[in-house]
């Protein structure tokens, strides 16, 4: 196992480097001047333009620039906003538990919902409950998450009034941020009615975020599951009379479940990509919309960096999902 | 087994006539998916109302009619018979808008999975037919690709490439690519050993003709596929960049575009925010559909699961 673990590891170093290239570069490889393209459209004098090339290493070569910037890295400093002037990485900090907690929510509602979907559409084959869940599941897939969210905007804040528009809790409420995560924070606090107004506000963007993730998760567990149900050990099991749900609970969806657990673990990526449309529909403060607003204001350091911390994050999370492959499925660790 | 194999005469079939028993086998499978057969005429509907969106659109689609602004649809109070589906906020017609919308959203799919395509297949091959450092290299820089989630990635490469329609579609075919390199490595390496590659290395092929006439068809099924499913996700892509304003710039009439703008009359006109949105998922839905039809028709392994 330790070898298993170790091999994954050093597999992870190139990538990792080619990450860094790929943070570092994507302003300098193309053409175009960074120190122009940051000012934008209002233009920039000469003595100025120099003196923020100067600033931001420019004016040296490349490749110095480049070990520069992995030294200082691995000292934690990924360099300063142009427009808050504050540490990338703090405000990264500082805006990252709001981006796990809709996050989590979402892959929680994928999970709990779309599991059970699956292996009931396998088990009942065929059936209305299949072909309805299927298709809704297929619809899911395909579904503009922005647009989505949208309508769901429409109905429940504009139609029926139930949920807030933006934000993650009403502005009546102040208390200390002990987790970072609303939900927790605001029992915490014990002021009445704080829970229920950030649980209000992280209903509407969890469910778009979890759109996607639960039609995939869906989709994959109904599969897996018809295929285990095909094996052998299955048909041993039904022929020494078991119930059905012995059959199911403990000789199908344990096996079927090594496919899936990796499927979930894969929807992070997914997950990012869908924070970014999601927070930026319904003002929720962070990390996507942090991202996209840093691009819109051609905040170059934090765009760099925060791609980097969003790489290096898909990254070890990814890793954990193949060593956690490589812990329940026996095949894959000594192969 | 002595089955009088030699008197059967051989039926010995021309080229052409392999490939229609193939296409109908194909067909025989596809035809078995309902959603499958009502998903290519949703696209085939989609790609008619792309092509003649001149003949069919009442009004030109960034026609200002200064004396309808927002409009309600035609059976809704206050709707007017020339804008069937109602005009947006500088007054043009919704309907043909969105059917300009098709143009983009097809043209869009088309160019992303081509160039996502060849050059995915050109990288597998170099990787999966060479093996060795050139394998280990060309399969790194796809990793490092795919550890960036593909809608950031794009934003990224847009902002620096400068927003537009055509920034973003090089953006979204960039991402994409990885999956067509693994895919068709992968295919590759598992045709590379198999008797017929060998006979026709024996026979004096050259590397070139190894790669691209022997291997590559049969590699074809899943890249087939992928390039489906590819085309559907880079008509969301493309949508999500022209709503975060990084993709198609208005007063083009492309479905993100339009919602993006539709975005602040979200509570007062619904039809200016519904009715894009609805054409991005039917064209992305009906091309899922039959996604999973060529799935099951080309794939023989989950052929009747």
């Amino acid at each position: 196992m330790i070898r298993f673990i170790l091999s994954k590891l050093l597999y992870l170093v190139p990538t990792f480097i080619g990450i860094t290239i790929i943070a570092f570069g994507f302003v300098r490889i193309l053409p175009g001047d960074p120190v122009l393209l940051m000012a934008g459209e209002r233009g920039i004098s000469p003595e100025r333009h120099a003196e923020l090339s100067a600033q931001l290493g420019f004016d040296r070569p490349i490749w110095e620039q480049y070990f520069d910037f992995l030294g200082r890295l691995f000292q934690g400093d990924l360099g300063n906003s142009l427009v808050t002037k504050k540490p990338v990485l703090d405000e990264f900090l500082t805006l990252f538990p709001a981006t796990v907690e809709l996050g989590l929510v979402a892959i929680l509602l994928a999970t709990l919902i779309g599991v059970p979907v699956g292996v009931l559409a396998a088990i009942k084959r065929g059936s209305w409950f299949d072909q309805v869940s299927m298709t809704a599941a297929l619809v899911g897939f395909s579904m503009p998450i922005f647009w989505w969210g949208l309508l769901l905007i429409i109905f429940f804040s504009g139609v029926l009034g139930w949920t807030p528009v933006s934000g993650r809790i009403s502005l009546l409420y102040f208390f200390p941020d002990v987790t970072g995560f609303m939900l927790i924070d605001s029992l915490l606090s014990g002021q009445k009615g704080a829970f229920a107004s950030a649980l209000s506000h992280l209903i509407l963007p969890s469910v778009v975020l979890a759109t996607i993730p639960l039609a995939v998760i869906a989709r994959q567990t109904r599969s897996a599951m018809l295929e285990v149900m095909g094996e052998d050990y299955v048909r041993s099991a039904r022929a020494k009379g078991m119930s059905q749900a012995r059959v199911v609970g403990v000789h199908a969806l344990r096996n079927a479940m090594i496919p899936v657990i990796t499927t979930i673990g894969l929807q992070i990526g997914v997950l990012m990509a869908g924070a970014i449309l999601t927070e930026s529909i319904f003002s929720w403060p962070g990390i996507g919309k942090w991202m996209i607003d840093s691009i819109a204001r051609r905040d170059y350091p934090v765009v760099q960096s925060g791609l980097l911390l969003i790489a290096g994050l898909v990254m070890v999370v990814n890793l954990l999902v193949d060593l956690t492959y490589g812990l329940i499925n026996p095949r894959i660790r000594h192969k | 087994m002595t089955q009088p194999v030699a008197n059967q005469p051989t039926a010995r079939l021309s080229d052409a006539a392999i490939r229609r028993q193939m296409l109908a086998e194909f067909w025989f499978y596809f035809r078995q998916n309902r959603g499958a057969v009502i998903g290519m005429w949703v696209f085939l509907a989609l790609v008619f109302i792309a092509i003649f969106a001149q003949v069919i659109a009442p009004h030109d689609p960034t026609q200002q009619y200064r004396d309808a602004l927002l409009v309600p649809p035609v059976w809704q109070e206050g709707g007017r018979a020339e804008f069937l589906l109602g005009t947006d906020a500088v007054g043009r017609d919704m309907l043909s808008r969105l059917i300009y919308g098709a143009q983009f959203s097809l043209f869009i799919g088309i160019v992303v999975v081509a160039i996502a395509l060849i050059g995915g297949i050109f990288v597998g091959l170099l990787a999966g037919f060479f093996g060795g450092w050139v394998d280990t290299v060309i399969m790194r820089v796809m990793d490092v690709i795919l550890a960036f989630p593909s809608l950031l990635l794009a934003l990224v490469l847009v902002a620096v490439l400068g927003p537009g329609l055509i920034n973003a579609m090089i953006a979204i075919a960039i991402v994409y690519q990885p999956h067509f390199a693994r895919l068709t490595r992968a295919a590759v390496m598992g045709e590379k050993e198999r008797e017929y590659v060998t006979a026709a290395r024996v026979a004096g092929a050259g590397k070139l003709r190894l790669m691209f006439k022997t291997i590559l068809p049969n590699c074809l099924a899943p890249l087939i596929v992928q390039a489906t499913l590819s085309f559907s996700s880079a008509v969301l892509d493309a949508a999500a960049l022209g709503f975060l304003g990084m993709g198609a710039q208005p007063p083009a009439s492309e479905w993100g575009t339009m919602l993006a703008e539709a975005r602040e009359f979200i509570l007062r006109a619904w039809w200016v925010v519904t009715l894009p949105g609805l054409a991005i998922l039917i064209s992305v839905l009906a091309i899922n559909l039959m996604g999973d039809g060529l799935r099951d028709a080309l794939d023989p392994k989950l052929k009747r699961s």
